[in-house]
């Protein structure tokens, strides 16, 4: 509407308007009064819609996060034990047991493993512990780098030196009818793996020190 | 010809007697604002929002072909780039795009910022923008994400890792952003529907509201040095200034924002043209581990500040730092909505643009070279300078060739090549003596692994052998004084110059 520029039709519109007889103010009121409380329960009803309706909205958005990590996770094998030569640490890939069809590539994970000797394997998660980057492994200086950072660890996943404030993610694993199996679903991050390590240097890594000296959960032990 | 024009008005009445915008748009087009204003310093916000636009155009351009699958949306960028009739342009402009409102967003916001401009009024006008900065980001790191390779795999992996050090529901915000217990398929979605529908559809409401306010108040006026803001006086002291000085936006003050406007698209062009897309890099394969990731122009200051924060301090700052940045932007308005507006009488607002630039500047230079990362293979690559083979004896030539199959130089250089996480060796013997470098190989410290492990006595002696013989130019070696003394028998203050 132009107020500058007054046309025809709005002049007749208004006119009309004009020619319809005012009610008495009282009546006017009464029934707006009654318009305003069917208005107001108009906004009540909608109200009440919109709740339901957000019930199985917010339940949808919410539902990755409301799936209990433990429910990702699940047991495979990664393959004959005498595939991992003693002493040696080797990336082994594998598909994740949870994938969308889709998923591609995206759904090969690689991970570290490492055989120290016999039945004692150790297998390190490929992100590293600071903020996710892969980390590669140097055979001879016996150490995981990480491209991003600069974090460091030693062979048997413990902190070395850089940002990482603990040692590599290791994923449970254990030996049936000499297959190395482990347990995989869901990216390791700090929220899940917080302080699983312990403050322990372990220099030569055969030896598990920690069994007896229990690991402190919370912040402070994870410091290298 | 006066025909067509004719039925062209008629047209146009037609239509305007039912929309009814003509009026208001012309209205706001030639409204008045003071002849100050019309000034170069004020042309940033409308370039801003003519490379919206040219975001929005291309995005959808791009839309048209691109694939939000984890398995298809990288080769559906090689597609664009290869066999669609200038897919690869589009994408260039699109990427340019971004990095050049980034930089105009916030060339924006520091001159508002120096010109007192978020004052009484225009708080509000302050606020929103603030958060159109915010937002302008999420669609650079959203849009790294669609671009699915190498990068944005692991850049979703540090997004992940950073959520996850949020206390007690970290983990499952982690699960949210992922969308499964992966970096997949789901997630490659959401951040799609972040990218193209929930973060444009803000930005657009929120531009709007933008514009609808800088024509409500009025654009800001050319501060001058002791013209106080009071909000009991500004209004009349504005409406006194537009009214003696006023000039129509359009034509008279609007030139120079369409010409700087015109100036910047070419800009984009011409760097789409002459450089090209971004990426993508290599596929999104975990399993090709061969990769240093880093993230686009925008936030290598962030990932700098990452590698620099020591990890005990790392998890707090990580989430208090944004709080007390965004919130301190925020309440800016709030605290200081009166006063002084021009920059010679505000020398703390001037300081602080000039510490901040230099800061993100400083930051960025770094993360364009990350001196903190080993490089990975300057081991296998790099050769020792001949000059420090020359004259060495057999042990210290062994010790060199342990320097190198240790990997020594993922992080040392030496003869200028190499990591630069630690120092550089040239000179090392100059500032160390043999048995601290011993110390220091074997027991590590510092940022340095220990090597005890992972070198033999017979190696660990003809490295350090080696590295004791690298002085620079020939420079005097580091020695233990009480060493000497002990040796001689002699104090201290009988030393002549300390030998």
């Amino acid at each position: 509407m132009t107020p500058s520029e007054p046309t025809p039709q709005s002049d007749s519109a208004s006119q009309g308007r004009q020619a319809i007889p005012q009610e008495p103010a009282s009546a006017r009121s009464a029934r707006q009064s009654r318009r305003a409380f069917l208005f107001k329960l108009s906004l009540l009803a909608n109200g009440a819609v919109g709740a339901v309706l957000a019930v199985p909205i917010i339940g949808y958005l919410l539902g990755p996060a409301l799936k209990k990590s433990s429910r990702y996770d699940s047991w495979i094998a990664l393959g004959p034990i005498g595939d991992f030569p003693e002493n040696e640490t080797r990336l082994v890939n594998f598909r994740n047991p949870i994938t969308t069809s889709w998923d591609g590539q995206t759904g090969d994970i690689p991970c570290w493993v490492r055989r120290v000797s016999g039945n004692t394997f150790q297998v390190f998660a490929i992100n590293c512990a600071h903020l996710g980057c892969p980390v590669r492994w140097f055979a001879q200086s016996k150490l995981f780098l990480c491209p991003c950072h600069g974090g460091a660890y030693y062979a048997d996943g413990s902190r070395a030196s850089g940002p990482p404030e603990r040692g590599l993610f290791e994923y449970d694993h254990k030996i049936i009818a000499n297959t190395l199996m482990i347990r995989v679903g869901e990216m390791p991050t700090l929220a899940q793996h917080a302080c699983a390590e312990p403050p322990l240097r372990r220099l030569d890594g055969s030896t598990n020190l920690v069994s007896i000296e229990k690991p402190k959960p919370g912040g402070v032990s994870c410091q290298g | 010809m006066s025909g067509m024009r004719k039925g062209g008005i008629a047209i146009y009445n037609w239509l305007e007697r039912r929309l009814g915008l003509g009026q208001p748009a012309r209205a706001a087009a030639v409204h008045e604002v003071p002849s100050s204003t019309s000034s170069w310093w004020y042309v940033f916000g409308s370039a801003a929002t003519v490379i919206l636009g040219l975001q929005v155009v291309t995005g959808i351009l791009l839309a048209l072909v691109y694939t939000p699958s984890a398995s298809h949306a990288w080769s559906s960028l090689q597609f664009l780039d290869n066999n669609i009739q200038l897919g690869w342009f589009l994408r260039a402009l699109h990427g340019w795009g971004s990095d050049f409102m980034i930089a105009i967003v916030v060339i924006h916001m520091a001159q508002v910022f120096l010109f007192g401009a978020y004052k009484f009024p225009r708080e509000l006008t302050w606020i929103v923008g603030v958060f159109l900065l915010l937002l302008t980001l999420g669609m650079a790191f959203t849009g790294q994400v669609l671009r699915f390779d190498q990068d944005s795999y692991w850049g979703l992996g540090i997004g992940a890792s950073i959520l996850s050090r949020v206390p007690i529901i970290g983990g499952s915000l982690v699960d949210l952003m992922l969308g499964g217990p992966i970096i997949a398929g789901p997630t490659l979605t959401r951040f799609f529907a972040l990218h193209v529908f929930i973060v444009p559809g803000i930005l657009l409401v929120l531009v709007g509201l933008h514009l609808w306010m800088v024509l409500r108040l009025g654009i800001n006026e050319w501060p001058m040095p002791g013209r106080i803001v009071s909000r009991a006086t500004y209004a009349q002291e504005y409406s006194t200034l537009t009214k003696e000085t006023g000039i129509p936006f359009v034509p008279d003050a609007a030139w120079k924002d369409a010409i700087f406007a015109a100036a910047i698209m070419l800009a984009v062009i011409a760097c789409a043209l002459f450089f090209g897309p971004f990426g993508p890099t290599g596929q999104p394969d975990p399993t090709i581990i061969q990769t240093a990731p880093k993230p686009d122009f925008a936030f290598l200051w962030i990932f700098a500040v990452l590698a620099y924060l020591p990890p005990n301090l790392e998890t707090p700052v990580l989430f208090i730092a944004p709080i007390v940045i965004i919130g301190t932007m925020l309440l800016l308005p709030l605290v200081a909505g009166e006063g002084e507006k021009h920059w010679s009488r505000r020398p703390v607002a001037v300081l602080m643009i000039a510490i901040i630039a230099v800061t993100l500047g400083v930051l960025t230079r770094l993360g364009m070279y990350t001196p903190w990362s080993p490089i990975m293979d300057a081991w296998t690559s790099d050769p020792i300078p001949t000059a420090y083979l020359h004259d060495r004896t057999p042990l210290e030539r062994e010790g060199a060739i342990v320097f190198q199959n240790k990997q020594c130089r993922d992080c040392h250089s030496i003869g200028g090549e190499g990591g630069l996480r630690g120092p550089a060796l040239d000179s090392i013997a100059t500032r160390m003596t043999e048995d601290q470098i011993i110390r220091q190989v074997l027991q590590g410290g510092g940022n340095m692994p220990a090597y005890g492990n992972s070198l033999s006595p017979s190696e660990t002696t003809a490295l350090v052998r080696f590295l004791t013989t690298l002085r620079g130019n020939d420079l005097a070696p580091a020695i233990d004084a009480s060493r000497h003394m002990a040796l001689s028998g002699k104090l201290p203050s009988t030393m002549p110059n300390g030998r």
